[in-house]
């Protein structure tokens, strides 16, 4: 009985949290005669393909939208900001966690502290300064400013992840000879690459999640991410192509998930901040 | 080669320099930011010309006597409490079923997960899609069950379109709270439970008295970062009902985007950001309490 109840509660669960997707598939690759139908014809299930699924939604998305050009906007930014947030973001968690001393703590979280501050506070400021730049309306905009969103978060998660390495193998290679200067270029970063490989997962899944600045600085079609271009040009005019519209959050949800999936616990490791301790 | 030497070894001065590209970019791009943010509250700024005046308490007297933006304010906070009261009740319920064993978990929690990884705008779309006004599979599905006898226009009026939005709120981050509970519950000691079960307690008492007491640090922190990602969000009101009908779903973000984005009235759209404050205030102090509460429980 008691299992029961929890079958019964973890399928109440997956349903509530998978039913958008379960959504995105289906019209995704329905025809268009079997979407149309109002939900007051109770003779007509909308849960299920009543006619045999059709590839015309991904054809429409893949061949006459820019939605591969959004891929690739989106893949230059992402590149962009993983090598912006691991050159600055690394070096600064190392130092917060191995050099600065008793400061480090404090200063790390006053750095993290700066990942509260939203870009909904931030972008009519930031739509002044992009134009005073000459970037409004090109990625250059969005490679400048989403480092502000990873390298607070990713300082943070390298300064922890450093707490968890054990100081005697740095310490071994100073009785060895090294300079400090000299084990933090060639014994570190070996110790620190599973911190980078976060660092990049995080920049990766925060370019792909972003919607606020990218709507702010960008109103060019073909200079849009996929999560603006989407929602925003997918739609013409007063046309939902509903087809396309979820073939296209659904190509770009599974990736995200699958990469989710793996890393989420170094994610909540650093938003926990040590009120769990592990 | 000395003088080399002893700075290649000097740690303050090679922790300053590896974290000084780091404060750099947080103070120019957080910090200055921040203060202009402010700063154009005060002003009567817009965005087609470089002109900058001093413009007083203009644009909050303007604002306070505007009932589109108290209702933002309003729906700002009820959206906030709302999806958050529903956002403990479902991870705490979640965190229980997750934490036990069963056949098919790691599908049942990689699917869990979805809505937090799903990109903000592309979760919104989908939902859009879901409440449609003619295609909606919500009102079917009452309608097949006998449960709904009328129709729900879900984004057309008012109050059903803020209940929507509370409901797409709770459902991208709930999973998020899920996974911190869970990680609270794996550190509660083991030895407390027992004893707890020796003692003889039952499921119920064992969760209220003794687990939901110790995991409250860790709900705490599961609701502040909640409580930022629902107040600041923009794009689940944006893409849902761009603020409509007739204004009466507008929450602070949309409002000042509308405002000070769409309009170009800088000065106002800064304004009306600026309300989202006391909610991260209340969220920093909030942590700060929790980052010392554990620091004394840790040094005991």
């Amino acid at each position: 009985m008691k299992r029961v109840a929890l079958y019964a509660a973890a399928l109440g669960f997956v349903v509530f949290a998978g039913f958008p997707f379960y959504w995105m598939l289906v019209t995704s690759f329905k025809q268009n005669r079997d979407l149309y139908v109002g939900a007051s014809d109770l003779s007509h299930i909308p849960w299920i393909f009543n006619d045999p699924p059709t590839l015309e939604h991904v054809k429409l998305l893949l061949g006459q939208t820019d939605f591969p050009r959004w891929v690739l906007n989106t893949l230059v930014v992402v590149v962009a900001v993983a090598v912006i947030t691991v050159a600055v973001a690394v070096p600064a968690g190392y130092s917060l966690a191995r050099l600065v001393g008793r400061w480090g703590e404090r200063m790390g979280m006053g750095i993290f502290f700066t990942y509260l501050i939203p870009p909904t506070l931030l972008f009519v400021p930031f739509s002044r300064l992009i134009s005073l730049l000459g970037l409004q309306d090109s990625l250059g905009a969005l490679i400048l400013v989403y480092p502000t969103l990873t390298i607070p978060f990713c300082t943070w998660l390298v300064m922890g992840f450093l707490r968890s390495v054990p100081w005697e193998i740095e310490e071994q290679a100073m009785i060895d000879g090294y300079s400090r200067l000299a084990v933090i270029l060639k014994v570190a970063p070996r110790l620190i690459v599973p911190g980078i490989l976060t660092v990049v997962v995080f920049s990766f899944t925060l370019v792909l999640q972003e919607f606020v600045y990218a709507l702010t600085f960008i109103s060019s079609v073909d200079k849009m991410t996929v999560s603006l271009g989407v929602p925003i040009a997918l739609v013409r005019g007063d046309v939902y192509h509903w087809g396309a519209l979820m073939a296209a959050a659904l190509f770009t949800s599974i990736p995200l998930a699958i990469v989710y999936n793996a890393f989420i616990d170094r994610f909540i490791q650093g938003f926990t901040m040590g009120a769990v301790k592990g | 080669m000395t003088y080399h030497r002893s700075l290649a070894d000097r740690e303050d001065v090679l922790g300053g320099v590896m974290l000084a590209p780091a404060l750099a970019y947080v103070i120019l791009l957080v910090g200055v930011p921040f203060v202009f943010a402010i700063l154009l509250g005060f002003s009567n700024a817009t965005a087609g010309s470089l002109s900058f005046e001093w413009a007083g308490l203009g644009n909050y007297i303007a604002i306070l006597g505007d009932p589109i933006f108290l209702r933002a304010l309003r729906n700002s906070v009820v959206v906030t409490v709302g999806s958050q009261v529903l956002v403990v009740i479902l991870a705490t319920a979640a965190a229980q079923v997750f934490r036990a064993t069963f056949r098919g978990k790691r599908f049942a929690r990689f699917v869990l997960l979805l809505p937090w990884a799903v990109p903000v705008s592309l979760a919104a779309i989908a939902w859009t899609w879901i409440f449609d006004s003619t295609f909606s599979v919500i009102n079917w599905t009452l309608k097949a069950t006998g449960l709904l006898h009328g129709w729900l226009y879900w984004l057309g009026d008012p109050a059903l379109a803020l209940l929507a939005i509370i409901i797409v709120q709770a459902w991208r981050i709930f999973p998020f709270a899920t996974v911190i509970v869970l990680a609270g519950l794996s550190s509660i000691p083991q030895e407390i439970v027992e004893a707890a079960i020796v003692d003889g307690a039952g499921f119920w008492r064992r969760l209220f008295r003794v687990e939901l007491p110790l995991l409250l640090p860790v709900v705490a922190v599961a609701v502040l970062f909640g409580v930022v990602y629902t107040a600041t969000d923009l794009g689940v009101v944006y893409i849902l009902t761009g603020g409509g009908p007739a204004n009466t779903t507008h929450v602070l973000p949309t409002l000042a985007f509308q405002r000070g984005i769409l309009g170009a009235d800088l000065g106002q759209g800064a304004a009306i950001a600026v309300f989202l404050l006391p909610f991260l205030i209340v969220v920093a102090i909030g942590m700060l309490r929790l980052a010392h509460h554990t620091e004394v429980g840790g040094a005991r």
